[in-house]
């Protein structure tokens, strides 16, 4: 076997400070195993791409590092707290600090633009002056590229375009984490191109850590630091790109052909 | 003893229903509060749903009087006619016709919009944010629907009793102030207070009910449709209910 994948799942050679870890984590409905003893840690300042088919548990591995659902065992620490013993309140508070992109967007669909972006922003940072808020707003719309959009509602975007508007609201909240279930997913490759750049570029800029949960090899390519496969609910070879192409394996290898 | 898949299913959904209430009074009272939005549901739920509100009691009333005088004509006591339609629109007709049109229009659509919030992620969306979705979506709807419905309840009375009023005058003559004189003669403080009380009972199970159905709503489409129809299912049985408890109750306290 391939020196990479004997190696402990979720360790990094050398590597940086330890801001999220996810260890022997399981998860199943009903008699469907998805999650079977996984493991990831992500460090300060680095892209990890998780890699794996569809159906084989990487949302539900993201939604149970933002509880929202509930592993059935393991421990998930993110930012120094462990996520399943949190309070409702601390839970928020940690919340507050990792950014979610959903699949969907999951734009709020009846308030614009602006209302979306100011939604989380108004409930954590009560004390904020509008000018601020303002300032922030666009700020974040600037860093998209979409200050025109302002007054509009999400009906009225290209589905690119929500994906940006998402990625600016979930960045209003400056994150130290951001979590990205599938960005690429339902866009043109092109549009998918711009949105891979423009995270590159959030993840300069805002020095934040991201996990990103993709099958798109584009995405993989350039945006992975760090590439964890996902096979069988397991953390199954972890490495960079490049080493991953070059392994034997073939459960690896398919992904790259 | 095994209980039949249906029974544990309703007595399941149940519990639940009791749980969503029990984190709605926890959490009611606690900031933040979310006053714009609740201010935006009262005038959706409230203002918007007058017209129709009016409408049916209009007609309602109408309907009554005629419906009503051929019987009265028989046994000679046609003038009490404007008496007998107040207390029967004051006291019963008025707040469960206009609590069930209130579920068909307002628990429906609650449900339908909170059921595809669900189902696109946006309630998740919110959760994940660290905003708590129960309080901008549940505690506003649900408390705007309690104070909104008795208020509709006394605005529908009067358009109703405006209505006996022009049904009255179809057959016979009688004056504006003749009409209102015998109604309010007729009608004591504990017609009026029980049926206002027991609206806001009405109101609330209409908005708790659609905001579970809506915010528990199962992936997909159908779930949706699902949610709003059994939103207003639920709600129209419970307001029933209600009535039936609250007969038993202003019996007990001397006030029929």
């Amino acid at each position: 076997m391939d020196e990479l994948s004997i190696r402990e799942p979720g360790l990094k050679k050398g590597g940086g400070e330890e801001i999220l870890s996810v260890r022997n984590l399981y998860k199943s409905f009903g008699e469907n195993k998805v999650l079977n003893d996984f493991n990831l840690t992500l460090y300060a300042g680095e892209n990890v791409v998780v890699l794996g088919k569809s159906g084989s548990g990487k949302s539900v591995l993201i939604k149970c590092i933002i509880g929202l659902l509930k592993p059935d065992q393991g421990a998930i620490k993110v930012l120094g707290k462990n996520i399943l013993e949190l309070d409702r309140e601390e839970l928020d508070k940690v919340r507050a600090k990792v950014g979610f992109l959903f699949q969907s967007n999951a734009l709020y669909d009846s308030m614009t633009v602006r209302e979306n972006l100011e939604f989380p922003l108004r409930r954590h940072w009560i004390r904020v002056s509008h000018q601020k808020v303002d300032e922030l707003v666009k700020d974040a719309l600037e860093d998209v590229g979409l200050v025109h959009t302002i007054n509009m509602m999400p009906s009225e975007l290209s589905g690119g375009m929500r994906k940006r508007i998402a990625l600016a609201r979930t960045l209003i909240l400056k994150p130290e984490i951001i979590l990205y279930d599938e960005p690429t997913t339902g866009l043109d490759p092109i549009t998918g191109k711009g949105i891979i750049e423009l995270m590159v570029e959030i993840q300069k800029k805002y020095h934040s850590s991201s996990i990103i949960i993709s099958h798109d090899m584009n995405c993989v390519k350039t945006a992975s630091d760090r590439v964890v496969m996902l096979i069988d609910g397991k953390c199954y070879a972890e490495g960079t790109y490049e080493e991953l192409i070059n392994m034997t394996d073939p459960k690896i290898k398919e992904f790259f052909e | 003893m095994v209980l039949p898949a249906k029974t544990v299913q309703f007595l399941r959904e149940t519990g639940d229903v009791a749980r969503f209430t029990g984190r709605f009074f926890s959490q009611w009272l606690r900031p933040r509060y979310e006053i714009s939005e609740f201010v935006r549901q009262c005038f959706i739920i409230g203002y918007k749903s007058l017209p129709l509100i009016g409408l049916t009691g209009f007609i309602m009333g109408l309907v009554l009087t005629m419906q009503l005088r051929p019987s009265l004509v028989e046994y000679g006591v046609e003038s009490q006619l404007p008496a007998m339609v107040g207390i029967a629109i004051v006291r019963e007709i008025g707040p469960v016709i206009t609590a069930l049109i209130f579920a068909g229009k307002i628990g429906s659509s609650i449900g339908a919009e909170l059921g595809s919030m669900k189902v696109t992620e946006q309630i998740d969306a919110m959760e994940v944010s660290g905003t708590n979705p129960f309080k901008y979506l549940v505690i506003t709807r649900v408390l705007a629907a309690t104070l909104m419905l008795p208020v509709l309840v006394m605005l529908g009375d009067a358009i109703s009793l405006y209505g006996s009023y022009m049904g009255v005058n179809i057959r016979g003559i009688t004056s504006f102030r003749l009409f209102w004189t015998q109604v309010f003669d007729n009608l004591d403080f504990s017609d009026v207070l029980p049926a206002f009380i027991k609206s806001f009972f009405f109101g609330f199970a209409v908005g708790i009910i659609g905001t579970f159905k809506g915010y528990h709503s199962s992936k997909g489409t159908e779930g949706v449709g699902r949610s709003a129809n059994s939103a207003v299912v639920v709600s129209s049985i419970l307001i029933f209910i209600i009535d039936l408890i609250a007969v038993q109750i202003t019996d007990l306290l001397g006030f029929n």
